[in-house]
């Protein structure tokens, strides 16, 4: 494995989907912020929460990109397949299981987050994104998945096996 | 035969993601799951032949009395014969989800719980479920313990019972069953669509699921903080707004139905089943006022939440997760209450130009940042942008706040909720929680929507405030104008626009239309209305005892429990439109709470001018 590269390009491509989701957020493309998902988990703070779910994605990427270097190592495919490729599909396969499993989890793991069975205690709480994160935006599946393929090409450009 | 029982004598259930409407009859004529904006399962409101129900009621003649257990969504419905009384006891589960251990329950649940009180009586059960407005097809299933089932795709309903039914070839089920004096017999009806069906057993599971939704409910009452003569009105309402409440974002939809005609036998048909932002500031004053600052904070969550989307745009409305409602289409097949057609699903107002909705938005969120004492960093980027684009389309002409389908017209109300938009702002920046903002701009455009305003919209022949600029009509939402500040309660100006308006728009005691239009078109008086003119004179536009009187008039068009519609026909007194409307019962509350603060100054022998019951006044500087 080459370290060096890991850090380097790993870091890179989570900045690049980071920026994406954030221009998607700003662009009005979608509701949806994953930092700022994430840091509500941390603090109901929403100021604070911004910058602690930036760190707390950062962190995720680089922890994600390991499988995507896994998969460099593990799967080299015929000459003419370029690595960007395996990292384009394993960018899809990234984004379909956060679109299909991990948001539709996290409800259940979100301590400031509604469930769509919510109760009607009342309260500020996130709404829950739902199938496909559709409660953020019926754009929100597209961005998603072209951010995390922007992250596969990126890693599988830049990292040398 | 169309649909037959009146449009008031229903009364709602739900679990804070839906609702249905429960006839006095122990007739379920409205129900929609999941979700309040989803396909119905019952919709006999619609269409007494293909729209569904499920009645539970004596066989033969009986009286009818109903009312909410105390301080609760639970209605009991109470049937005597000649032979005996049973009682009906309606609900649907709700759960307060910090409790530990959460109860297992299915994602939604209706439980109606018949109980034997004297004698006995013979009552007939008969369900008839029409999924999605009765376009889908399904069949209905015994399966013995596990109860009815109806299944449809991944989605599954349930009915169970101890009692035998009969599933008929109609797609319907039905039994008959006979309670003596102490006994129970419970039907339950669950939906499921993520997950494995979750079966409750009827019996003692369903005590535990009565006393958890009935002590919810009570909790979430004592919350409740008005303490004046009209409490049991005021509750009901805070109730009744309460069930309209999405839990899971914090949106308050507008009226839990559609297609409820304002007009019998007319096509002023909508569906109210989304969120508008009209509603915002009024919604959050309700609830600061009532005390449940922690729906008013859900609320205004959402409120932020929907509308970055399309900043700094907003639009009309939005369903309860802040996007675009489907595409307003009708459903033929439906032939509507009483004959009013056209069915419609969706609503094609979302794409109108509103500029009022800045206003009331505005409003809503400064509400919020004065009790939270704070803005965060994305709400004061958000607050900038609106005020921005107030300042470049204030000139526009809109559809105004009734959402007129005509050609867009220089409203009035609208210019003044432009006002009311650049006001709160500049208020919050003197309050030292919004920076950044061009405040001379701002200030420049505020005084520009004055002068246009009193020069352009007061007609000094009338001696008041007209509809729209060089108009001639009056509009009831000209008494708002003092409530977004634009002019002290007691100003001669708006004195005289009230006086008008009386003469122009009242139709009887407690009843005022909207604008002169409805009363052209033989549209009902509208509730909020009726509303608006209690707090008016409470607030300071007229006496104590006049704004009692208003308020006790308007009060008294409510059905038997306290709920109302969005209109009240003046001849036969019926509720017409959606039903209930949170609107008029937000209006409803804020009239309370006007009359509730003026008798408290008088009380005191104040000489302080009463004010709106806002939670923190936002006194503007200029023009007072």
């Amino acid at each position: 494995m080459n370290v060096g590269d890991w850090l380097l390009w790993g870091f890179g491509a989570t900045v690049v989907l980071t920026t994406i989701m954030a221009a998607s957020h700003a662009l009005g493309l979608t509701r949806m912020s994953i930092p700022y998902m994430l840091g509500t988990m941390l603090t109901p703070d929403r100021d604070r929460a911004q910058p602690l779910g930036i760190a707390f994605h950062m962190a995720n990427g680089w922890l994600f990109s390991l499988v995507y270097v896994a998969a460099f190592h593990s799967f080299t495919g015929p000459s003419w397949w370029p690595q960007w490729g395996t990292g384009a599909a394993v960018g899809l396969a990234h984004a379909a299981f956060v679109l299909l499993v991990a948001m539709p989890m996290l409800p259940g793991m979100h301590p400031r987050m509604a469930s769509t069975t919510a109760g009607p205690r009342g309260g500020r709480r996130l709404e829950p994104p739902g199938f496909l994160a559709l409660n953020y935006g019926m754009r929100t599946p597209v961005a998603i998945v072209l951010a995390h393929l922007a992250f596969g090409v990126i890693l599988g450009a830049c990292y040398r096996v | 035969m169309h649909g037959r029982t009146d449009i008031g004598a229903h009364a709602l259930i739900g679990d804070g993601r839906s609702a249905a409407l429960v006839a006095a009859d122990g007739s379920i004529d409205w129900l929609c799951w999941p979700r309040f904006d989803s396909p119905a399962l019952f919709a006999r409101l619609l269409d007494a032949e293909r729209g569904g129900r499920w009645t539970i009621a004596p066989t033969e003649p009986a009286v009818v009395r109903r009312h909410y257990l105390e301080s609760s969504n639970v209605l009991v419905t109470s049937f005597r014969t000649a032979t005996g009384r049973v009682s009906l006891t309606d609900l649907m589960a709700v759960v307060d989800d910090r409790e530990r251990p959460q109860p297992m329950l299915p994602e939604h649940l209706l439980v109606r719980r018949l109980r034997g009180e004297v004698g006995e009586v013979e009552v007939e059960v008969v369900f008839e479920p029409r999924p999605e407005f009765g376009r889908a097809a399904f069949r209905m299933r015994d399966a013995g313990v596990l109860g009815v089932r109806i299944e449809l795709g991944a989605q599954l309903a349930t009915l169970r019972s101890h009692v035998p039914v009969q599933i008929r070839d109609d797609g319907s089920a039905t039994a008959v069953v006979r309670v003596r004096a102490g006994e129970v017999v419970d039907f339950c009806l669950s939906w499921d669509g993520s997950a494995p069906g979750v079966l409750v057993e009827p019996g003692a599971a369903i005590d535990a699921i009565v006393e958890r939704t009935n002590a919810f409910w009570r909790g979430w009452a004592r919350g409740v903080t008005y303490e004046g003569p009209w409490r049991s009105a005021v509750l009901r309402s805070a109730l009744t707004v309460k069930l309209l409440e999405y839990a899971p974002s914090g949106a308050v939809i507008a009226a839990p139905t559609t297609s409820l005609p304002e007009r019998i036998g007319g096509d002023l048909n909508w569906d109210y089943r989304y969120c508008w932002l009209r509603d915002a500031a009024f919604t959050t004053c309700a609830l600061f006022g009532l005390g449940q600052a922690d729906d008013a904070a859900a609320f205004c969550g959402w409120l932020l939440h929907a509308t970055r989307e399309t900043l700094p745009r907003v639009r009309v409305l939005y369903d309860v997760f802040g996007r675009a409602p489907v595409d307003e289409r009708e459903l033929p097949e439906l032939a509507g209450h009483l004959g009013s057609r056209p069915v419609r699903i969706g609503n094609a107002a979302a794409d109108q130009v509103q500029l009022d909705v800045y206003g009331e938005t505005i409003d809503a969120i400064a509400q919020l940042a004065i009790h939270d004492g704070a803005i965060d960093r994305a709400t004061r980027k958000l607050l900038r942008e609106l005020g921005d684009f107030v300042c470049g389309n204030w000139r526009r002409p809109d559809q105004g706040i009734w959402e007129d389908r005509g050609p867009a017209r220089h409203y009035t109300h609208s210019r003044v909720l432009c006002w009311a938009a650049l006001d709160r702002l500049l208020d919050l920046h003197t309050r030292g929680l919004l920076d950044g903002i061009p405040v001379d701009r701002f200030a420049a455009h505020r005084a520009c929507i004055r002068t246009e305003v009193e020069t352009r919209a007061f007609d000094r022949r009338l001696g008041s405030y007209v509809d729209a600029l060089d108009g001639h009509g009056v509009d009831a939402s000209l008494l708002l104008m003092p409530w977004y500040r634009f002019h002290p309660w007691s100003h001669p100006r708006m004195r005289g626009t009230f006086e008008l308006m009386r003469r122009r728009l009242e139709v009887a005691p407690g009843l005022w239309y909207r604008d002169e239009r409805a009363a052209r078109v033989r549209e009902g008086a509208f509730g909020i209305c009726s509303f608006w003119a209690a707090e008016f004179l409470a607030a300071g536009g007229g006496t104590l005892d006049e704004a009692r009187a208003q308020f006790e008039a308007t009060l008294r068009h409510g059905n038997d429990l306290g709920l109302f519609g969005e209109e009240t026909d003046p001849v036969t007194g019926a509720a017409l439109g959606n039903f209930p409307q949170a609107y008029t019962h937000v209006g409803l509350v804020n009239a309370a709470l006007a009359i509730a603060e003026r008798t408290r100054l008088e009380s005191t022998r104040s000489r302080e001018v009463p004010r709106a019951p806002t939670p923190a006044p936002v006194l503007a500087a200029e023009g007072r």
